[in-house]
């Protein structure tokens, strides 16, 4: 089954000053007849689909679309132009540590989190102590979110978002996850997630760890698709441009 | 067909959940868990409404009747308004790392920061109340009336809260222009004089004003002891469905291009 199929998939993001101005400003400029909106493809003509238990990595240089493909695969951007199916429940970890809220407690966050990505309350309740558990976290459940040092943080998102079953993961360069022993812990976990059938999508900057792990490769660069198929194959294609440039 | 009911039921026990963690995220902030933080909130209007009657009941206390509760009867749906309004209004910019990072219904956000609003509106019904026993006003059933003016008023901040922060998204200086724009409506509103003076179809004129149709409900009901006619109901709630509708309306639209200026 097809677990998830992007056909003809563009995004154009709005730029130039637009997002800056205020009203009085586009007002002036429209009386002045030069106001402008500048659209800028950040995803062009992206076509690939992927099947159940597949894990696909996704390459690419620095503002290839990577990120944007994966807002628009989780739902939280659509598409401009083409269209797209995804076939159940999605986890997604785009930038883990973000959206927490300080002012509240670690535990308070917790819940916050949990019910924003889905979950209900009796599974949060069921699960909390699980995550505090694994998040090694446990004497600081009574803190303000905002004590916890940048790798407490994420340690926390990791574990909040991993300890589900989803049927897809999308992670965005999260395996590089808190100190070296947390590291080691959460690739388990997340193999574990990944072996028990989960389709994976995942962006990384490590090709070693892409090799390892993906079954299919997407290579995007300046929004376009350059190449999309077996693993060592695209890798081996991406090396060469890596290493020509 | 049990499977889509489930799949139903569950969608609404997750938004359920939601709501509830935002609502006491939101109250938490608001009053840093301390009960002076809660008493600081009722402190404001009640300080506003004391400047008020020490400088306007020369002017207008004499003529007008329980001249304290006209005023404060104005102020109280006017500040409960604002209140809203402004917390709407940068309920989506607050929580653009959320919201560009999980996908999630944004109405959410408007309306947790609206229970809020409403909640501190309650506070500050109580201590109305309290002024209207000792101003002498004889409590009775027909207060019971008030409820609709107040549903009335909910929905229509909730409707104001969904344009503003749709546009708050988009143009940044809309703030400055509303802080403008609810300092006239203020004035507008009859909180401190009556529109008695003014010719009769100049009176008409106030009714355009949804505030102040929501004022003048509460005024006849406590003041001047009865229940408006219909026509008036049909203001009130004609004023806070269009408004809704309309906010709802640009919501549904655009709610996937808010992204882009987030």
């Amino acid at each position: 089954m097809k677990k998830i199929e992007l056909n003809n998939v563009s995004v154009s993001y709005i730029v130039g000053d637009f997002s800056t101005v205020g009203l009085k400003d586009v007002v002036i400029q429209k009386i002045k007849r030069n106001y402008k909106v500048k659209e800028f493809l950040a995803v062009d003509n992206v076509n690939f689909s992927i099947e159940e238990g597949d894990l696909l990595g996704i390459v690419g240089t620095n503002g290839a679309g990577k990120s944007t493909l994966l807002k628009v695969i989780s739902g939280i951007m659509r598409p401009t132009n083409g269209t797209m199916s995804v076939n159940g429940n999605i986890a997604s970890l785009l930038e883990l540590g973000s959206g927490f809220d300080g002012d509240l407690t670690v535990k308070e966050n917790t819940f916050l989190r949990g019910a924003m990505l889905g979950y209900t309350r009796e599974f949060m309740n069921q699960t909390y102590r699980s995550i505090i558990e694994f998040a090694e976290l446990t004497e600081f459940e009574d803190r303000l979110f905002s004590h916890l040092s940048s790798g407490m943080r994420s340690r926390l998102a990791f574990s909040i978002a991993c300890l589900v079953k989803p049927d897809i993961l999308i992670l965005d360069e999260v395996l590089s996850v808190g100190d070296g022993a947390f590291r080691t812990k959460s690739e388990n976990k997340m193999m574990e997630i990944i072996k028990g059938g989960s389709t994976t999508i995942l962006v990384s900057h490590s090709l070693a760890q892409i090799r390892r792990m993906a079954t299919k490769v997407l290579w995007l660069d300046k929004g376009k698709q350059i190449a999309f198929g077996e693993t060592q194959e695209v890798c081996d294609k991406y090396e060469a441009f890596l290493n020509q440039k | 067909m049990i499977e889509t009911i489930k799949g139903i039921t569950l969608k609404i026990k997750k938004n359920q959940f939601l709501f509830e963690e935002l609502v006491k995220r939101d109250f938490k902030k608001k009053y840093k868990r301390t009960l002076l933080g809660m008493l600081w909130s009722l402190l404001s209007p009640l300080m506003t409404l004391l400047v008020m009657s020490i400088v306007f009941k020369q002017f207008f206390g004499r003529t007008t009747p329980h001249y304290t509760i006209y005023l404060f009867s104005g102020n109280l749906v006017f500040q409960f308004f604002k209140d809203s309004t402004y917390g709407g209004m940068s309920s989506l910019m607050a929580n653009a790392s959320i919201i560009t990072k999980i996908n999630l219904p944004k109405y959410m956000f408007l309306l947790s920061k609206n229970v809020a609003s409403v909640i501190n509106f309650g506070l500050t019904l109580i201590i109305y109340f309290l002024f209207v026993a000792c101003d002498g006003i004889d409590f009775s059933f027909r207060f019971l009336a008030l409820i609709y003016p107040v549903v009335c008023l909910i929905l229509f901040n909730i409707g104001m809260g969904f344009i503003l922060s749709a546009l708050f998204v988009i143009f940044k200086d809309i703030q400055y222009l509303y802080e403008i724009f609810t300092m006239l409506l203020m004035y507008l509103s009859a909180i401190f004089y009556t529109t008695d003076a003014y010719p009769e179809h100049i009176q008409k004129l106030f009714y355009l004003n949804p505030l102040y149709v929501y004022i003048t409900y509460f005024r006849h009901v406590v003041i001047d002891g009865y229940i408006p006619a219909l026509p008036t109901h049909a203001l009130c709630l004609g004023y806070s469905l269009i408004t809704l509708a309309f906010g709802a309306l640009i919501y549904k639209k655009y709610n996937y291009k808010f992204l882009y200026y987030m």
